[in-house]
C-alpha cells in the first residue's frame, strides 16, 4: 500500500502497463519530455524511450486516427487529450472509425486504444479547459466510457482499460489530480469489475449516483444530510458506458428514491439516461421521481461563475430534500 | 473585382509522367523506366488482362444495382490503369487502406466476389477479413483512412519491417483536414506509407478545381513528401510509379505521395447522375485516352496476338461475371443475431440485454403463427 495522489496513481499505472506489456504506446501533445501538461506522463519518456512515448504534431484527429492504424498494428495505444474541450477535431475519428471498426470489420479488427481526457471544471482555466463531454462517447455503440473518482480507481481502472481489448474513453476528473489516497498497487481486480458501480457510502433512506469529480462532493453531501437524520447511499458509478444497472436498481429498490448528479448539462445527459431507466426498472419501488443535480445548459463559463455552475453540496443537498419532498425546493421541481 | 475560377483541367500531357501515350506509343521516361524493365509482351498481356476483369467486375456491379442485388455500387470505369498499376506493384505484406472504390486494389489482392460484393448487397457491414489479404476494409467517411495508414507505417518503423503501408483517396479528399494531418504523421516520423490519390476529376459533382487551384502533388511536396505525378490512365507508367515510390518509403527516406490523374467515367454512385453536372465532350476527351485501348496499341505495335489477348480477356471476364452472379444468387441473408454481433469484443449487459428482449419479441410472433395454424 502506498500514499499517491491521483496524478500519481495514474503515472504509476501507465507505467506498470507499459512494463507488462510491450505493446503499450503512449501519444499525445507534450506528453514526452514535458510529461504532459498535467504531468501524467512525468519521467516515462526518459525511462521507456520516443517510440514508446510518442510527442505528437498537434493535430487531435491526427492523433486518434494514427493510434487506429498503430492499434491494426497490433499495438496497444494509449492516447493523451490535453483538455476535454479539445478533444472535438477527433470527434470522426472517435465515433466514426474507433467505435465502429470492430462491427464494421465483423470482429477481425480490434482496435484497444484508450483515449485520456482530463474533463470537468473547478480548476479556474478559461473556455475549453473544463468541459464534461462524456454523453457523446456514451451515446456512440462502441465506445466504453469510464471515469475513476478516486487514487485506486485511477490506478486500477486505468490498467483494465488499457488491457481491455475495446476502445475505452478514459475520463480523468483533472480538479481531483491533487487528491491523495492509499492505492494497493499488488490488487489484482476481479475480471469485469471495470464496468461495475461501487457503493461508496451505504445507506437507507435514498440513493445519490456520481462520477468522477462529483463522487467526493456526494459523500461530503452524505455526511452533511446525515446530519439532519437523511441516510444516503452514494453509489460511484464508475463506469458511464456500460452502465452496472444491477447495482443501481438494488439501491433504488432498497431506498425508493434516487438523485443523480453531473457537471455536464442536464439535457440529454447521463442523469437522462439513468433517471430514464431507473424509472423503467424500479417504478414501483419509487417513492418520488428521480432528481437530477446537474451543470446548467450552457457553455461552460468564465472561471469566475463556474462556482454557480458546477453542483455543489449545497446544490445536491437541495436535490436531496425536492427527493425526501423535505422543506421548499429552492431550485424548484425543474430546478 | 470579381474572383472567377478557371473550370478547364489543370495539367497537360507535359505536366505527369507517362510511358504509353493514348495511342499505344511508348516514349522514353527516364525517371520511370529502370522500374518497369522486365515488362515484356507477356506482363503487358497480363495487365491488360487485369483490367479488363476489373472493367466487367465493375460493369457487372452496375448491372446488378439495376437489378436490385446490390443497394449501392462506385464504378471504376475509367480508373482500371491506376488500380491495377498500383495494386500490381504491391508485395504480399505491404497493407492496403483503401477508400470505397479500390475493387481493382481487391481484386489484386485475390478478394472474391462474395467478399467484394457483401457489403453492397446490404449483407454485411463489410467484406473481408483485413488480416487475411492485407487490406482493410472499405473506408466511407472521406480522407479518414490515410490517418490509419500513417499509424500502421508508424508501427511498422517500430518493428524494422520491410513492409509498407498504402493508402488510396481521390481529389475531394485532398481537402479534407486528416489526410493533411495524415500528411504531417507521416512524415513527422518518416513513416514508410505511400499515399496514392487518384485524382479522377470528379468528387460527385465537384470538379477538382474547386479542390485545388494548383496540382495536388506540388502539395504534397509542400509536407516534405517525395512525390510523383503520373498518367493514371497508363499502367506501365502507374506500375513504375508505385514501385518506386514502394522503394523510396522501404529505404527509410519517409512517405511518398502518387498522383495519378485519371477520370471517373461512371457516376460517383449508382445513386447519381453526372449529366446534372458534367459536359459530354469531356467524357469522349477522356474516352480518347482509354487504359485498355492504349495497351491494346502498343501491343499491337510490338506484334502480339491481339486476337489469342481478346479471346483469353473474354473467357476472364467471363469467368468473373460468372462469378459475381454466382456469388450473388448464393449469399445468405444475414441473421437477425448479426444486428448485435460485434459492436463490443466482448459482452455488454444493455446490448445483451437488447439482444435477448428482441429475440424474444419476434418468438412471440413465431408462437402466434404456430398457434393459429
Amino acid at each position: 500500500m502506498k500514499t499517491l495522489t491521483f496524478s500519481q496513481a495514474l503515472n504509476t499505472s501507465l507505467r506498470d502497463s507499459m512494463e507488462h506489456d510491450a505493446k503499450v504506446v503512449l501519444m499525445g501533445e507534450d506528453i514526452g519530455k514535458l510529461g504532459g501538461v498535467f504531468r501524467i506522463t512525468d519521467g516515462l519518456q526518459k525511462d521507456f524511450g520516443e517510440h514508446r512515448v510518442i510527442d505528437t504534431p498537434l493535430a487531435e484527429s491526427g492523433i486518434v486516427g494514427a493510434a487506429i492504424g498503430l492499434a491494426f498494428r497490433g499495438y496497444r495505444p494509449v492516447v493523451e487529450i490535453q483538455f476535454d474541450g479539445f478533444v472535438y477535431p477527433a470527434f470522426d475519428q472517435i465515433v466514426s472509425q474507433l467505435a465502429k471498426m470492430h462491427f464494421r470489420s465483423r470482429g477481425n479488427v480490434k482496435l484497444p486504444v484508450t483515449i485520456r481526457i482530463p474533463f470537468g471544471g473547478g480548476i479556474g482555466s478559461p473556455e475549453h479547459h473544463s468541459e464534461s463531454p462524456e454523453a457523446y462517447f456514451a451515446h456512440t455503440a462502441g465506445l466504453r466510457v469510464v471515469s475513476p473518482s478516486n487514487p485506486q480507481d485511477a490506478y486500477t481502472m486505468l490498467q483494465q482499460a488499457i488491457a481491455d481489448d475495446d476502445p475505452v474513453i478514459f475520463l480523468e476528473p483533472k480538479r481531483r489530480y491533487h487528491v491523495r489516497g492509499e492505492v494497493d498497487t499488488d490488487l489484482v481486480p476481479e475480471p469485469g469489475s471495470l464496468y461495475r458501480a461501487k457503493v461508496a457510502r451505504e445507506g437507507a433512506d435514498l440513493t445519490l449516483i456520481a462520477y468522477g469529480p462529483l463522487v467526493k462532493t456526494a459523500l461530503d453531501a452524505a455526511d452533511a444530510a446525515a446530519d439532519e437524520g437523511i441516510d444516503i447511499e452514494v453509489i460511484d458509478l464508475r463506469s458511464i458506458e456500460p452502465v452496472d444497472f444491477a447495482t443501481l436498481s438494488t439501491s433504488v429498490r432498497k431506498t425508493g428514491r434516487v438523485v443523480i448528479t453531473h457537471e455536464a448539462g442536464k439535457f440529454a445527459g447521463i442523469g437522462a439516461e439513468l433517471a430514464a431507466s431507473l424509472t423503467e426498472r424500479c417504478f414501483d419501488h419509487l417513492d418520488h421521481a428521480p432528481v437530477r443535480v446537474t451543470g446548467f445548459d450552457i457553455p461552460y463559463p468564465p472561471a469566475k461563475l463556474e462556482n454557480h455552475h458546477l453542483p455543489d453540496l449545497d446544490r445536491i443537498l437541495d436535490g436531496v430534500d425536492r427527493a425526501m419532498r423535505r422543506n421548499a425546493p429552492l431550485l424548484g421541481e425543474d430546478g | 473585382m470579381s474572383i472567377t475560377f478557371d473550370s478547364s483541367t489543370p495539367e497537360g500531357a507535359e505536366d505527369y509522367l507517362q510511358i504509353l501515350a493514348p495511342d499505344g506509343t511508348r516514349h522514353p521516361c527516364p525517371e520511370l523506366d529502370h522500374w518497369v524493365e522486365e515488362i515484356d509482351i507477356p506482363a503487358l498481356e497480363n495487365l491488360y488482362i487485369d483490367m479488363a476483369c476489373i472493367r466487367r467486375l465493375d460493369t457487372e456491379g452496375t448491372a446488378l444495382q439495376r437489378q436490385g442485388e446490390l443497394g449501392l455500387w462506385a464504378p471504376l470505369l475509367g480508373q482500371e490503369a491506376a488500380q491495377i498499376g498500383s495494386g500490381r506493384a504491391l508485395e504480399h505484406d505491404d497493407f492496403i487502406f483503401p477508400s470505397y472504390r479500390e475493387h481493382g486494389v481487391a481484386y489484386c489482392r485475390g478478394i472474391d466476389p462474395h467478399d467484394l460484393l457483401r457489403m453492397w448487397r446490404g449483407a454485411a457491414p463489410s467484406g473481408w477479413n483485413p488480416y487475411e489479404v492485407n487490406m482493410a476494409n472499405q473506408q466511407i467517411v472521406i480522407g479518414a483512412q490515410t490517418l490509419h495508414a500513417a499509424g500502421y507505417a508508424m508501427g511498422l518503423k517500430f518493428d524494422g519491417s520491410a513492409a509498407a503501408a498504402i493508402t488510396y483517396f481521390g481529389d475531394g479528399a485532398t481537402s479534407q483536414g486528416d489526410v493533411s494531418e495524415a500528411m504531417v504523421f507521416a512524415a513527422s516520423y518518416q513513416a514508410p506509407v505511400v499515399f496514392f490519390c487518384q485524382n479522377n476529376h470528379w468528387a460527385i459533382s465537384e470538379p477538382v478545381t474547386r479542390q485545388t487551384a494548383g496540382y495536388i502533388a506540388d502539395r504534397a511536396k509542400g509536407f516534405g513528401l517525395a512525390t510523383w505525378r503520373v498518367d493514371g490512365n497508363d499502367v506501365v507508367a502507374v506500375l513504375a510509379a508505385t514501385r518506386a515510390a514502394l522503394a523510396h518509403v522501404r529505404t527509410g527516406s519517409g512517405p511518398a505521395f502518387i498522383e495519378a490523374v485519371t477520370y471517373r467515367m461512371g457516376a460517383h454512385t449508382t445513386a447519381d447522375d453526372p449529366t446534372r453536372y458534367r459536359d459530354a465532350l469531356e467524357l469522349e476527351e477522356w474516352a480518347a485516352k482509354d487504359p485498355l485501348d492504349r495497351v491494346a496499341a502498343h501491343l499491337d505495335t510490338l506484334g502480339a496476338d491481339l486476337a489469342a489477348l481478346r479471346e483469353r480477356a473474354k473467357q476472364a471476364t467471363d469467368d468473373m461475371a460468372a462469378g459475381l452472379r454466382e456469388a450473388i444468387t448464393t449469399m445468405p441473408d444475414p441473421e437477425v443475431d448479426d444486428l448485435f454481433a460485434h459492436v463490443y469484443s466482448h459482452p455488454h449487459p444493455w446490448l445483451e440485454e437488447q439482444r435477448e428482449n428482441y429475440a424474444n419479441y419476434l418468438a412471440g410472433f413465431a408462437e402466434n403463427v404456430q398457434a393459429s395454424k
